[in-house]
C-alpha cells in the first residue's frame, strides 16, 4: 500500500508515546540536575579541596649562602642563582614527542632516561640534572613536558679555583659545607631556607606566588684574613717550586706576625674546586693544617728559646762542637762538618746538631719541655679548621738524653706547617704567642707571653745570621729587607726508620727581622731533582713570596744598601730615557 | 528559536575565550564557522520540506559512499580515521550522516502505513545499522551512537509497537556482552570501566574525568568567575576547548550558570518538539522529532560524560565546543526545523 507522504496526518501522536518521551526527557534532565546538585553543592567542598591540592604547592625557597671574602672584600666564594631540572616519574609521559629531545638536552640516551622513569615509578621527585645553565633551563622548559619542571637553587662558585681550594674547602650541591672554611663556618654561611605557597600548572611550573609562609634568611658573609693577591703569589710560587724540584707535595703558610691571622695558605697538589668530578683523593687535603712532619733544624730556634729563658745560656757563650760529632747514650749525633768552637748564635747559623744538643742537655728536661708546650707543640692552633692536627711531643721521651737531644734538632717531635708558623710568629711578636685565625675580624684572639722580649730579639738576631751570605739560608734573602729564618732538611720517617734518600726541605722565617710583620713557613715534600736542602729548595720560595708580600702589604724597606740604590737608579734611567742619566 | 540559538552561541564564544587561554585567532575561527553555520541554517530554512523529501535518498546514498571512501582513504586524526580531505576543506562524512540517516528513515517510513509493519522495521534497521556500523568502524563511537539514536527516534516516533520495542531492547541488551567482547576496542572498554571507577587509574584513563569532575564540583553554586577557573586556566583540564568545555563552564559559572545554560538548551529542544507535534505531514513530523531528540541526546551524552555519569565518548557540547563540522550539521538541522515550522503555516493558510 502506498500513501502520499505529503498528506496531512489525521492520527495525532499517541498519548503514551508522548508521555514516555516526556518522562524520558524529564528523567534525563533531573539526572543531570541531581548530578549538578550533588557535585556543586553537596560535594563542592570536597572538589574544591581536590582542586586546591592540584594547583597549590608548598615549595622551599632556597636561602642564599653567604659569600666568602678576602680581607680586602675580594670575593673568594660566591653563590649565584641557577636552576635544577627535576621530574615526577609518575607524571612524565615517556611517549611524549619531546621526550627524546629532553634526553638529548640532558645528554642522556633516550633509553637511559626511560629506564630512569620506569625504575623510579614509586617516587614523585627525582633530580634529572642539577645546576644547569640558564639557556639549557629555558630550552627544557620550552619542551613543555608534563612532569618535568625547574627548581631554583644556588650554585657555589670559587673564582680563585685551585688557588684557594684548601683553605675554603667547598660546599656540596645542596649547599652544605664539606671541607675547610665552608665546613667550619657552615652554620654562619648557610642561612635558613624559606617556604612559600605557589599556584602551579599541570606541568609543575610555578605560576604565581600566593603567600610567603616563611621568608628565606640569607646566610651571612664571612670576611677571611686571607689576602687574595698574596694567596695567588704564594700558590704560584709554591707550585713552581714543587714542579721544578719534582717534589711529591708542598705547603706554605703566611701569617701576620702581629695578629696571628692567616694571610695565605697554599698546598700542592691542589684541585679545581669548581669541577670536583676530577678530584683526586690526596689533592683535597689541606696539608698545611692536617699533615704533621718532623721539623728538623727549624726546631732549633725553639730549643734555643728554652735555653735562653733558663738563664743558663747567653748569646755570647761558646759551645765546642769539635770534632763535629758526639755520642749520647751510645748513639752518634753528627754535624755536616766540624765547626769547631761556635758562639750560641753560630749554632743556629750553621745548624749544628752537636751544638744544640749540648746546649739543651745543659738545661733541665722540664725547662725544655715547658718551652715546647708554650710554643703550642702537641696542641692545635685554635684556628678551628676542620681536621686540624695537633702534632706530637712526647713527655716520656724527655727522660732520655738522646731523645732530648734529638728533639732539640727536630726529630721525635711532629708539627703541622701552621703550628710551626705560629711558633715562629711568637718569636716574631717579641715573645707573645697568639692563636691562629682565618677570620679578618676575629675578636677572641688569645695571646700569651711565653718568653722575654730580649730572648725573642736575640733569637731573631741569630736567625738573621742564617740568612746572611755565610748562613745555610742565604737564598731566603729579600732585597732591601732584613730577614730572620731557619732552614731545615729532614730525612723522611717511613715505616722501619728514616729513609736515606727521601727528604723534607723546610724554611721558616720572618720579615723584616728587626720588627717582623710577616711570618712564613715553606715545606717541600721529597724534592727529587738533585737538590734537597731546605736552604736550596724551600728558601727561594720564601724569598720570592716575601719580596712580593712586602710590596703588597706596603711595608717600608729597612735595609737599602748603597749598591742596590745605585742599581735602582740605573734601572730607572734605562726604562725612562728622558729622565736624568 | 533563533533567539535561543543566538544566546547559546554567544555564551559558547565567551566560554571558548576562557577555555582557549584567551586566544583570539581561535575565537575568530569559531566565529567564522558560526557565521557559516548560520548561513547554512538560513539557506535550509528557505527550502520547503517536500524539496528535502525529494533529495533525501540521494543525500543518504552520497553519504554512504563518502563513508566508504573514508574507510579506504581517509585522513587519520587522533588515532581514528574520520576525515576526508577534499583539498579545499577537511570534511567528516559521519557528520553528514547525522542528518542523512533520520531524513532517510523519515522518508522511508512516511511512505508506509503507520505504525510500521515487520518488513518496514527490518528495512529501517538496515538503514540505521549500515551508517552506524560504518562510522563505528572508523572508530567514532560517539557519532555512531548519535546516528543510531537519530534513526531510532524516527522509528520510535513512527509508532513502533511496545512489544517490538521491548523485544529489541532485550535483544540489544543481550547483544551487549558480545559487543563488549568482540566489537569494542580496548580503549573503549577502558572508558566504560573508567566511568564506573575513575579513581582506579587517576593519571591514566581516569585523568580526564577526574579533572573534569573536580572542575565542575569546585565551581560550587556561583562559580569562580569568568577566566578564574583554576582547573581550566592552569591546564589541568584536558580537551577544555572541545569535549570538556562544559567543565570549564561549570567551574567558572557554578551551578547557576549551568542551569541557565541547560535551560537554553531545554528551550531549543522543547521548541523543536513543539514544531514536530504541529508538523503537518509524516516526513516533517518524524524528521523534526528525531532531530530535536538527537540534539537532546547530544547534550545529555556530553554533559553526562563530563560530569561522570556516562562513559567518555567523543561527543562535543553542541554549539559551544570548538569545532567546525558538527556546528554546521547542527545548524543545518535547525534550518530544517525552521523550514518545517514556517512551511506549515504556509500550508495551513
Amino acid at each position: 500500500m502506498k500513501i502520499n507522504p505529503q498528506t496531512v496526518i489525521n492520527k495525532p501522536l499517541a498519548p503514551w508515546r508522548r508521555m514516555s518521551l516526556l518522562i524520558g526527557f524529564v528523567l534525563a534532565v533531573s539526572a543531570l540536575l541531581a548530578r549538578a546538585v550533588e557535585m556543586q553543592i553537596l560535594d563542592a567542598a570536597f572538589f574544591e579541596r581536590q582542586g586546591d591540592a592540584r594547583h597549590l604547592r608548598l615549595v622551599t625557597v632556597p636561602a642564599h649562602r653567604g659569600d666568602i671574602l678576602d680581607r680586602n672584600g675580594e670575593p673568594l666564594a660566591i653563590s649565584t642563582p641557577v636552576s635544577s631540572i627535576w621530574m615526577n616519574p609518575q607524571q612524565i609521559d615517556v611517549d611524549d614527542a619531546n621526550f627524546s629531545r629532553l634526553a638529548k638536552l640532558l645528554e642522556m640516551r633516550t633509553s637511559m632516561l626511560q629506564e630512569k622513569v620506569s625504575v623510579n615509578q614509586q617516587k614523585e621527585f627525582i633530580y634529572l640534572k642539577r645546576h644547569v645553565s640558564p639557556e639549557l633551563a629555558s630550552k627544557i622548559q620550552d619542551l613543555k613536558i608534563s612532569g618535568v619542571a625547574l627548581q631554583s637553587e644556588y650554585r657555589r662558585y670559587y673564582p680563585a679555583g685551585e688557588v684557594t681550594a684548601h683553605v675554603l674547602g667547598f660546599a656540596d650541591i645542596d649547599d652544605n659545607g664539606q671541607e675547610g672554611i665552608e665546613l667550619a663556618y657552615n652554620a654562619w654561611l648557610k642561612g635558613e631556607p624559606g617556604k612559600k605557597r605557589v599556584i602551579r600548572d599541570r606541568l609543575g611550573r610555578a605560576f604565581d606566588d600566593v603567600e610567603r609562609i616563611k621568608e628565606a634568611i640569607p646566610g651571612k658573609a664571612a670576611r677571611l684574613s686571607i689576602d687574595k693577591r698574596l694567596q695567588y703569589l704564594t700558590y704560584r710560587t709554591l707550585k713552581a717550586a714543587v714542579l721544578k724540584n719534582n717534589a711529591v707535595a708542598g705547603s706554605a703558610v703566611v701569617l701576620d706576625a702581629n695578629s696571628g691571622q692567616v694571610l695565605a695558605m697554599a698546598n700542592q697538589p691542589s684541585f679545581n674546586v669548581n669541577d670536583r668530578g676530577q678530584m683526586r683523593a690526596g689533592a683535597t687535603r689541606n696539608r698545611a693544617v692536617t699533615d704533621v712532619f718532623e721539623p728538623g733544624s727549624t726546631m732549633k730556634p725553639l730549643s734555643m728559646a728554652a735555653a735562653l729563658e733558663s738563664g743558663r745560656w747567653k748569646p755570647f757563650y761558646k759551645v765546642a762542637t769539635a770534632p763535629g760529632r758526639m755520642k749520647v747514650l751510645g748513639n752518634t749525633i753528627r754535624d755536616e762538618r766540624n765547626y769547631g768552637d761556635l758562639d750560641v748564635g753560630g749554632v743556629i747559623e750553621h745548624s749544628s746538631n752537636v751544638g744544640i744538643s749540648k746546649i739543651v742537655l745543659a738545661i733541665s728536661a722540664e725547662q725544655q719541655w715547658d718551652m715546647y708546650q708554650k710554643f703550642g707543640l702537641g696542641t692545635a692552633t685554635g684556628s678551628g679548621f676542620p681536621g686540624e692536627a695537633g702534632g706530637r711531643v712526647s713527655q716520656g721521651a724527655l727522660t732520655n738524653d738522646f731523645e732530648r737531644a734529638s728533639m732539640a734538632f727536630g726529630y721525635g717531635v711532629s708539627v703541622t706547617p701552621l703550628q710551626l708558623a705560629r711558633a715562629y710568629a711568637a718569636i716574631a711578636n717579641d715573645g707573645v704567642i697568639k692563636s691562629v685565625t682565618f677570620m679578618a675580624d676575629a675578636k677572641l684572639n688569645q695571646s700569651k707571653r711565653i718568653m722575654s722580649v730580649t730572648t725573642a730579639r736575640e733569637i731573631r738576631k741569630m736567625m738573621q745570621r742564617v740568612v746572611s751570605a755565610t748562613g745555610t739560608g742565604k737564598l731566603a734573602q729579600v732585597p732591601n729587607y732584613s730577614v730572620a729564618g731557619k732552614t731545615g732538611t729532614v730525612h723522611k720517617f717511613i715505616a722501619g726508620g728514616y729513609a736515606e734518600q727521601r727528604y723534607l726541605a723546610i724554611f721558616a722565617g720572618m720579615v723584616p727581622a728587626d720588627n717582623p710583620e710577616v711570618v712564613m713557613v715553606v715545606m717541600i715534600d721529597e724534592p727529587r731533582n738533585g737538590k734537597h736542602f731546605g736552604g736550596q729548595v724551600a728558601a727561594p720560595v720564601f724569598s720570592t713570596v716575601m719580596s712580593g708580600a712586602m710590596r703588597l702589604l706596603d711595608i717600608p724597606p729597612d735595609r737599602i744598601s748603597g749598591t742596590q740604590l745605585v742599581h735602582q737608579v740605573e734601572d730607572a734611567a734605562q726604562t725612562n730615557p728622558d729622565g736624568p742619566a | 528559536m533563533l533567539v535561543g540559538l543566538l544566546l547559546l552561541t554567544a555564551a559558547g564564544l565567551g566560554i571558548l575565550y576562557s577555555a582557549g587561554d584567551g586566544s583570539l585567532p581561535l575565537l575568530e575561527k569559531q566565529a567564522i564557522r558560526l557565521l557559516l553555520a548560520f548561513l547554512v541554517m538560513l539557506l535550509l530554512a528557505q527550502i520547503p520540506p517536500h524539496q528535502l523529501y525529494l533529495w533525501t535518498p540521494w543525500v543518504f546514498a552520497v553519504g554512504l559512499v563518502l563513508l566508504l571512501l573514508v574507510l579506504l582513504a581517509g585522513e587519520i586524526g587522533k588515532g581514528a580515521q574520520r576525515w576526508l580531505d577534499l583539498y579545499v576543506v577537511k570534511f567528516q562524512p559521519s557528520e553528514m550522516m547525522k542528518l542523512a540517516t533520520p531524513m532517510m528513515l523519515a522518508w522511508y517510513l512516511s511512505e508506509r502505513p503507520l505504525p510500521p509493519g515487520f518488513k518496514s522495521l527490518v528495512v529501517s534497521s538496515v538503514l540505521v545499522l549500515l551508517p552506524t556500523l560504518l562510522i563505528a568502524r572508523q572508530p567514532d563511537l560517539g557519532t555512531a551512537l548519535l546516528v543510531a539514536a537519530a534513526g531510532f527516534f524516527v522509528v520510535f516516533l513512527a509508532g513502533i509497537r511496545w512489544t517490538v520495542l521491548i523485544g529489541t531492547t532485550l535483544a540489544a541488551l543481550g547483544f551487549v556482552p558480545l559487543l563488549w567482547k568482540f566489537f569494542m576496542h580496548d580503549y573503549q572498554r577502558q572508558r566504560v570501566l573508567t566511568m564506573l571507577n575513575p579513581e582506579s587509574d587517576p593519571l591514566g584513563a581516569g585523568y580526564h574525568i577526574i579533572q573534569s569532575k573536580i572542575a565542575i564540583g569546585s565551581g560550587g553554586i556561583y562559580g569562580k568567575g569568568w577566566l578564574n577557573g583554576t582547573q581550566s586556566q592552569l591546564d589541568f583540564l584536558p580537551e577544555r576547548s572541545t569535549d570538556f568545555i562544559f567543565a570549564v563552564f561549570g567551574e567558572e559559572f557554578g551551578m547557576m550558570g549551568a542551569i541557565v545554560l541547560l535551560s537554553l538548551y531545554a528551550f531549543i529542544i522543547l521548541r523543536g518538539l513543539y514544531i514536530a507535534t504541529h508538523a503537518q505531514d509524516n516526513f516533517s513530523r518524524l524528521l523534526a522529532g528525531s532531530l530535536s531528540l538527537t540534539f537532546f541526546v547530544y547534550l545529555f551524552v556530553n554533559v553526562g560524560m563530563v560530569s561522570g555519569i556516562l562513559p567518555v565518548v567523543g561527543v562535543p557540547l553542541p554549539l559551544v565546543s570548538y569545532g567546525g563540522t558538527s556546528m554546521v550539521t547542527l545548524m543545518a538541522s535547525f534550518g530544517m526545523l525552521m523550514s518545517i515550522n514556517s512551511h506549515r503555516r504556509l500550508l495551513s493558510r
